[in-house]
């Protein structure tokens, strides 16, 4: 093995290290934390990295600052910007089903998700839940919400106005679920 | 119409522009509702009559929420010229028709979630250890305290006493005392055979006025003296029999409450109260 790709290598292990295993609160590490850890080439390690984990359906997924898709970002945007590791296809619902979640839970979250996004990233606890009280029973309506709360997908003002949240930008492909929900033929 | 209604009207319509304004920016509705144009007419109409400070706030306020309006108006078109704007009636609408597993199915195309280990690292592990260390046992936390063992034995009238669990003497014997001390004060400072009430249970201190009160109450009650009250005159005086008066039973009682507060006690020590 030549010396650059020995180089790689350790590389490559050190930034799976920092991907895979939670650090902080949120999971996920800053460009700044890698650069330091990897070099300043660590865009480079990434891409590698991303290579190899293609062929387990994952992929290093770049979150930059508030969410915004940047086409060639700069060294600093890319410094300020989190990477993940997350699935880069798609879970059928007996999978989805093993993470812990219930049917209500996912369907609920994609009808909150779905109705923020549609109201320009702003909506009100009170109209959100009574849009999940139409398919889910009452007393647990409250109780999704706070959890999709303290999971990171949501966050809700001191005035009661829930914003999608951290987790949502990250896992959630947004155009794609509206497109998806608008052109899903329904039964009736 | 006269300047001040003319002013009147001008503040009302600013208020009006104002809530509407609010509830555009509070309730995120579509901020072309508010014709901006025909409210910067209004607000241009009575700027010249504004005089006091108040006013001139009124319209500050006002211009600045149409500002905020403006600003939701731009953000408005930004978004609608996006790829992520969707018509929310549409949606919600659409929503509503989907079933629950239908919709969790379409989520599931465009959910990808993150992979994120758990574990235990060196630091919490030594964090962990440090704290086994300096945590007590649960025996010694938990110790009961063994209750207080006291020994059983006689108690001596005098204990009792102490404990004001008997009285030093007897009742009805205090009573009896309380009574004749009725009669040498209604001879010494009475008049026709009575002493005003206050005259006769008041007292230096207010707890000994309060125990006096509370001792002629059984002198009335047993039959060893009646209460004369004469509400006109706001005068209660206190009549003491030569014997026990047996009340019989076909005699209705009555209760008649007396305050003895620790204000009417002042009073009667300033000589207010008679």
């Amino acid at each position: 093995m030549s010396k650059r790709k020995a180089t790689y290598a350790a590389k490559l292990k050190r930034a799976t290290h920092l991907l895979f295993f939670k650090r902080h609160v949120k999971p996920g590490v800053k460009g700044w934390e890698l650069r330091k850890a990897l070099g300043s080439d660590y865009p480079k390690v990434l891409k590698i990295m991303d290579d190899y984990l293609k062929a387990l359906d994952l992929e290093v997924k770049t979150i930059f600052e508030e969410g915004k898709q940047i086409e060639k970002p700069s060294l600093e945007q890319l410094d300020k910007a989190r990477f993940y590791v997350a699935l880069r296809g798609e879970l059928v619902p007996k999978e989805a089903k093993m993470i812990g979640w219930r049917i209500d839970d996912f369907a609920g979250l994609a009808v909150a998700i779905a109705y923020i996004v549609s109201r320009k990233g702003r909506a009100s606890r009170e109209e959100v839940e009574k849009l999940l009280r139409e398919k889910l029973p009452g007393w647990k309506v409250g109780l999704n919400v706070d959890r999709y709360i303290r999971y990171g997908y949501l966050t809700e003002d001191e005035s009661g106005q829930l914003y999608l949240d951290w987790r949502t930008r990250a896992e959630v492909d947004q155009k794609s679920l509206i497109d998806l929900l608008l052109t899903a033929e329904t039964k009736s | 119409m006269s300047r001040k209604t003319y002013e009147k009207l001008g503040r009302e319509k600013l208020q009006r522009i104002i809530d509407t304004c609010r509830s555009v920016e509070d309730r995120s509705l579509d901020p072309f509702l508010i014709d901006v144009n025909s409210n910067i007419g209004t607000i241009k109409e009575y700027f010249g009559e504004w005089k006091v400070p108040e006013d001139l706030c009124l319209d500050a306020e006002t211009l600045h929420h149409i500002a905020s309006v403006v600003k939701l108006q731009s953000e408005w078109v930004r978004h609608r010229s996006t790829s992520l704007y969707t018509d929310p009636f549409l949606l919600e609408d659409k929503l509503k028709r989907m079933d629950k597993s239908e919709i969790a199915r379409t989520f599931l195309k465009a959910w990808h979630p993150l992979i994120e280990w758990e574990q235990l690292s060196l630091q919490s592990l030594t964090e962990a250890m440090r704290y086994w260390n300096t945590l007590i046992p649960l025996e010694e936390r938990w110790k009961e305290t063994p209750p207080l063992e006291v020994a059983a034995e006689s108690a001596t009238r005098e204990e009792l006493v102490r404990q004001k669990i008997l009285r030093d003497i007897a009742f009805s014997e205090e009573l009896e005392t309380f009574w004749n001390e009725l009669k040498t004060s209604v001879e010494e400072k009475g008049k026709e055979g009575r002493i005003r009430y206050w005259d006769f249970i008041g007292a230096d201190s207010y707890d000994e006025t309060v125990d006096r009160a509370f001792m002629t109450s059984f002198l009335v009650t047993y039959g060893y003296a009646t209460l004369e009250i004469y509400p006109l005159e706001e005068e209660t005086f206190l009549v003491p029999f030569e014997k026990p008066v047996v009340r019989s039973g076909k005699t209705q009682l009555i209760s008649i409450p007396i305050s003895v507060s620790f204000a009417d006690w002042e009073k009667w020590k300033g000589g207010e109260l008679k």
